[in-house]
């Protein structure tokens, strides 16, 4: 844990704010997150971990405060621009195109493309078959039918093509909101060990989860939001179950 | 990473459900216009051959008039295909394809007053693509900006369409005075109608478009997944604009030569083709849910809708028939795609 705190931060948020009206949804919140770091963020429903997400991928500005990556302050007027520079947020609700193949969800949106007879531009699918394949080995997952639709997998795989997709385009700091939420619990511990592959690769992985098992079992270091503002921040190796939810509840 | 056992992180034996209905039922729907069209084919055949004596299929005649007929229809299935595979309908397309119509022939007038009688002719065809381009830029621009939903959109553009061909045409028919054009309407290469030849190569294109292109690739996505689509960059507002000008020319191209089959433009040329074109995309194994779809699988449906509507009236049946034949393959036709989700788990998440 310590040479990890010695090392940059990999991105840095300092006294963000954002407020909504007059609604304060995040006020001047702190927080780093470190090469091969997993830093969770907990918090109840309403406390600010959903803006807090939103404004480091870019879906909206901070009303304050800034964000460095590497030390150098970014600002991103969309998430494509944040995805650019190596921000990438897997939601939930699986952000895939159900019939599409891994290759092809991989690539959406910046399809690789060759020439037949000299001319013809097409969609080059062996390129994105071979791409999903080694992606996916990367992250111990071994998958034979690479043209069948993502729907033919389950839920866990889906999250790992998401994941999948995000370490082919070389994504450094991952934002995971609820990654288990939807998942039956192997497939929970599938997506956990992905967290620990994510982590031994060097990436920074913000992980949003409401579920405290979790937590310990994949994170570095978690901060608690409560009412936009944060909590407490504690090393998982220096904390237990009820330190973090009174935190949480502001006991 | 400690805590999983290698059986759980290589998922191939998994994901193959292993259920071989379930892969005999996909193909089934896949292929299911090829099939429809097939037995179709050997029904006409043999109620043919019992009634009259007589061959359906190996008849060139029939086989010829089946191509030509099927030709308008299919141009607007084509467009029809991409938009319902996009999760939207078009339903402006029938009097978009009849505005053109009227505009190919008024066009074509105006300019053999002028020029040469080729070059008039195709003046006449882009001026009709042209300006079918126009209803289709609304449409995407209501579709896509001010968010109103295809069904809708389409809706009030099948009235203004509708409208401005009556007006445009003068309430009647316009009669084209161009020798060129009643030959591409008409005439034959090798014993091929030249409406077939146009139409097969645009079915190609089409079929490169959808399958090979970014375009066609995001379209798929949009369809499936309109917000994981938006994610992973794609502009979607530019695509739907697209999208829709893609399938009002279409329509286009298709009362063009309407009216180089009739020599005349008819602002009601393609309102009874409409219906037929969203027929024959579901038919051809499309789901208006959006998502799921093939050029060549409406190909299959286009010519089982003509083969319906062309056998019946060759055996001799009231035409009003057609109607309920080609209503009960759209049923039947959805009822497989229904049963081939069931089996096949796709929605889970639902």
């Amino acid at each position: 844990m310590n040479s990890s705190e010695q090392t940059a931060p990999l991105l840095e948020v300092r006294h963000l704010s954002k407020h909504f009206g007059a609604v304060q949804a995040l006020n001047d919140f702190s927080m780093a997150v470190r090469p091969g770091e997993v830093v969770a963020l907990a918090g109840d429903n309403g406390a600010g971990k959903t803006t807090l997400i939103k404004a480091i991928s870019g879906v909206f500005q901070p009303t304050g405060g800034e964000i460095l990556l590497r030390g150098q302050p970014v600002t991103f007027a969309t998430p494509q621009e944040a995805r650019e520079k190596g921000i990438e947020t897997i939601y939930q609700d699986l952000a895939l195109a159900d019939n599409l193949s891994i290759g092809a969800n991989i690539f959406l949106g910046r399809e690789p493309m060759r020439k037949v007879f000299g001319f013809l531009p097409v969609l080059d699918r062996k390129a994105m078959a071979v791409a999903a394949k080694q992606t996916m080995g990367r992250l111990d997952f071994h998958v034979s039918r690479l043209d069948a639709p993502v729907s033919n997998f389950s839920g866990g795989q889906r999250q790992a093509v998401a994941i999948g997709r995000a370490v082919y385009w070389d994504a450094q700091i991952l934002i995971m909101d609820e990654p288990t939420a939807a998942l039956g619990v192997p497939e929970q511990r599938k997506v956990i060990s992905l967290i620990h592959q994510l982590k031994a690769q060097g990436r920074g992985v913000i992980f949003i989860s409401h579920n405290l098992q979790d937590i310990f079992a994949v994170s570095d270091r978690i901060v608690v939001l409560r009412r936009g503002i944060q909590a407490g921040e504690r090393k998982i190796s220096e904390t237990n179950h009820d330190e973090v939810v009174k935190l949480m509840v502001g006991g | 990473m400690t805590s999983t056992s290698p059986t759980e992180t290589h998922v191939a034996p998994q994901a193959d459900h292993g259920d071989p209905a379930r892969s005999w039922l996909a193909r089934v729907a896949e292929g299911r216009a090829w099939l429809f069209l097939a037995g179709l084919i050997i029904c006409f055949e043999v109620w043919s051959r019992l009634s009259f004596g007589a061959t359906f299929v190996l008849n060139p005649f029939n086989v010829q008039s089946i191509a030509i007929f099927a030709v308008a229809p299919l141009l607007l299935a084509t467009g029809q295909t991409f938009v319902i595979i996009s999760g939207g309908i078009d339903l402006s397309l029938g009097f978009i394809m009849g505005l053109a119509a009227v505009v190919a022939a008024h066009a074509t007038n105006m300019a053999g007053v002028a020029m040469p009688v080729p070059l008039a002719m195709m003046l006449g065809i882009l001026a009709a693509v042209i300006v079918a381009g126009v209803p289709g830029v609304i449409n995407g621009l209501l579709i896509s900006r001010l968010r109103i939903p295809p069904f809708i959109g389409t809706l009030g553009m099948f009235g203004v369409a509708r409208g401005a061909a009556f007006l445009l045409a003068g309430g009647t028919t316009v009669p084209v005075q161009n020798s060129w054009f009643a030959l591409l309407g008409n005439g034959r290469f090798y014993g091929v109608p030249y409406l077939v030849i146009i139409a097969a190569v645009f079915v190609v294109v089409m079929h490169y478009i959808l399958s090979q292109t970014r375009f066609g690739q995001h379209n798929y996505a949009i369809g499936a997944n309109v917000q994981a689509a938006s994610r992973a960059g794609i502009d979607i507002k530019g695509h739907i604009l697209r999208l829709y000008v893609l399938s009002a020319m279409c329509a286009g191209l298709g009362g063009a030569l309407y009216a180089a089959r009739f020599t005349a433009g008819a602002a009601q040329a393609g309102e009874p083709l409409l219906l037929d074109s969203v027929a024959a995309v579901v038919i051809g194994g499309a789901s208006l849910f959006g998502g799921s779809g093939t050029i060549f699988g409406t190909v299959a449906g286009a010519l089982v809708i003509a083969v319906i509507q062309y056998g019946l009236v060759f055996v001799n049946v009231e035409p009003f028939w057609q109607f309920i034949a080609v209503g009960l393959v759209i049923i039947v036709s959805v009822l497989i795609d229904q049963a081939q989700r069931r089996f096949s788990g796709a929605r889970q998440d639902e």
